[in-house]
């Protein structure tokens, strides 16, 4: 058997499941997007822009994933930072492989139950409580902005702690030395020397999360009661409740849309910092 | 700095620790510790609803992971001794299937389904012998596995290749130079050296299948997994039994990822 009948082979398994799975079903929703609604639920085939058109409808939707999917990335971003930065410059080595299973283990668990213990901590008797009992009285934080803000944080952090970490661990240790020797203040040594060689992890881990967040379900489904919705609740509400799928298609088309144009301009704008794109996969 | 680190740490670990505090209370009240009791690991484990989905799930996630384990694997050694297109359209594929939201993967695998589905099935029941029933393609446990191995797969395919382009390449080379063939090259030389990864690439693609909600939400048609059971209940209120149920759950994860976190490092330094 030649090696090229062996590699056909070989792929031959990988291909049939893309395509069968993924190009198929992606090439579907696109047809179906221009498409029209039947009575019974299904799609009438045509070519139409009516449900583009429609697309305002679910306004709310879109601008709170498109406002509380940055906030989120930059909250995580702000707390993974020191912590990457401990890791990788100040933890004792011996413990630095224990230290970053930690963080990246949380990830891998089951996000459904992560967001649950929030539902858990959040609700009536879990922090309220704890602040009424200090004097404050009548706070409510479950099904607000702030607790889905808190589950996003929650659940992408080690995401935004990895790449960073691998950045800055990367950084030769002797250019922050020379930074203080030549009589830099330890803030400028930072914005000058760490910060502007660790924009490649930065970059990395807010594009991961922010991806991830455009298409979030679970966290705001828990945490925002029906009040703080994202597209994904949108999607999940017109395909398995209103069971509207030309509709439903043009708002996934759309966010999918959506996400490739920031994710690009980004890319644009972070190669013209002039920093290397570096793919670290979180694993 | 020190005290940063340890607040991050505490705000991870935390809610894990609440939830698998109370999940041995011995109250009725989900809220309120009453003592000591392993009382609602037994009661959800002898409530069938639970056991039925654990078993769909276990059994959604041991198939999907070992096709995708199986298949990635292949794909990944054949990707590296390819260029041209075809490599750029896997490249490609794999990108997709990573990037593309978790929820769009899942309805696209809906109505994808669905509607080849509904082509096929009048199909079926034209060809099939009169007298006998034709079988009807459903959504269910088989659309739920497929759409599990496409993306595991890729996720497989990425973390087998990392590991496939820091081999040395004189070790194959040398092992057909002595006159190994293909075949024995791979289970010999090549196998060994990927395995951890391999490995690694198995225990996180179960985990992933394990906990899974979005992509089973949407295809796994009349079937309940864990999670998609775990979802309605907590829909009619917070209980105890959650809470056990959560426990046994990130045990089974954390079990299985600390696996694959220590064979992905033993993979990352080779030993000689």
């Amino acid at each position: 058997m030649s090696i090229r009948t062996r590699n056909w082979l070989l792929l031959a398994p990988a291909g049939t499941l893309f395509l069968a799975l993924l190009i198929v079903p992606l090439t579907v929703v696109l047809i179906f997007s221009f498409g029209e609604r039947a009575p019974a639920g299904g799609v009438v085939p045509a070519f139409t822009l009516e449900q583009y058109a429609n697309l305002p409808a679910r306004w709310t939707a879109f601008k709170n994933t498109l406002t509380l999917a940055p906030i989120g990335t930059l909250a995580a971003l702000l707390i993974a930072y020191p912590l990457a930065y401990f890791l990788a410059v100040r933890a004792d080595p011996k413990w630095k492989t224990i230290l970053l299973i930690l963080v990246i283990v949380p990830f891998w668990t089951s996000i459904l139950i992560r967001s649950y213990a929030w539902i858990f901590l959040l609700g009536g008797r879990g922090l309220p409580a704890i602040l009424e009992w200090m004097g404050i009285d009548g706070v409510r934080l479950i099904n607000t902005p702030f607790a889905v803000l808190v589950g996003i944080i929650y659940g992408y952090l080690p995401l935004m702690v990895f790449p960073i970490y691998v950045s800055l661990d990367r950084l030769d240790k002797r250019l922050l030395e020379a930074s203080s020797d030549l009589g830099a203040p330890a803030w400028r040594t930072f914005l000058q020397v760490t910060l502007p060689l660790s924009v490649s992890g930065i970059a990395t881990g807010c594009m991961l999360v922010f991806i991830l967040l455009m298409g979030e379900f679970l966290i705001p489904a828990m945490l925002g009661g029906g009040k703080v919705f994202f597209v994904g609740n949108a999607l999940v509400d017109l395909f398995l409740q209103s069971r509207n799928w030309a509709y439903g298609s043009a708002v996934a088309v759309a966010l999918v849309v959506i996400m490739l144009i920031t994710v690009t301009v980004y890319m644009r704008l972070i190669s013209r910092l002039g920093a290397s794109r570096d793919d670290v996969a979180i694993m | 700095m020190r005290l940063y680190a340890i607040s991050v740490y505490l705000f991870l670990y935390i809610p894990i620790g609440v939830i698998a505090l109370f999940s041995f209370n011995a109250g009725r009240n989900a809220s309120q510790l009453q003592g000591f009791s392993t009382k609602w690991y037994g009661v959800a484990l002898s409530n069938p609803f639970v056991m039925d989905a654990l078993k769909t799930s276990l059994t959604v996630a041991l198939t999907a992971a070992l096709l995708a384990t199986v298949f990635g694997t292949m794909a990944a050694v054949a990707l590296q001794g390819i260029k041209g297109p075809v490599r750029k359209v896997f490249d490609l594929l794999i990108y997709v299937a990573v990037m593309i939201p978790g929820i769009v993967i899942g309805i696209a695998t809906l109505i994808g389904l669905v509607t080849v589905f509904d082509q096929l099935n009048p199909l079926i029941a034209a060809i099939w012998p009169d007298g006998a029933v034709p079988p009807k393609l459903n959504m269910g446990m088989g659309s739920l596995i497929a759409a599990h191995s496409m993306f595991l797969m890729a996720l497989v395919i990425i973390i087998v290749r990392a590991r496939l382009s820091g081999m040395d390449r004189a070790l194959t080379e040398a092992s057909s130079d002595l006159y190994a063939t293909a075949f024995g090259t791979f289970r010999q030389v090549t196998l060994p050296l990927i395995f951890p990864a391999v490995l690694a690439g198995f225990l996180l693609s179960f985990t992933f299948s394990f906990d899974d909600f979005i992509i089973a939400f949407f295809v796994a048609g009349s079937e309940t997994t864990l999670p998609i059971y775990v979802f309605s209940s907590i829909r009619r209120g917070v209980t105890p039994e959650i809470n056990a149920i959560g426990t046994m759950i990130l045990a089974v994860s954390l079990i299985l990822l600390v696996t694959a976190q220590i064979q992905l490092r033993r993979g990352a330094k080779p030993d000689r």
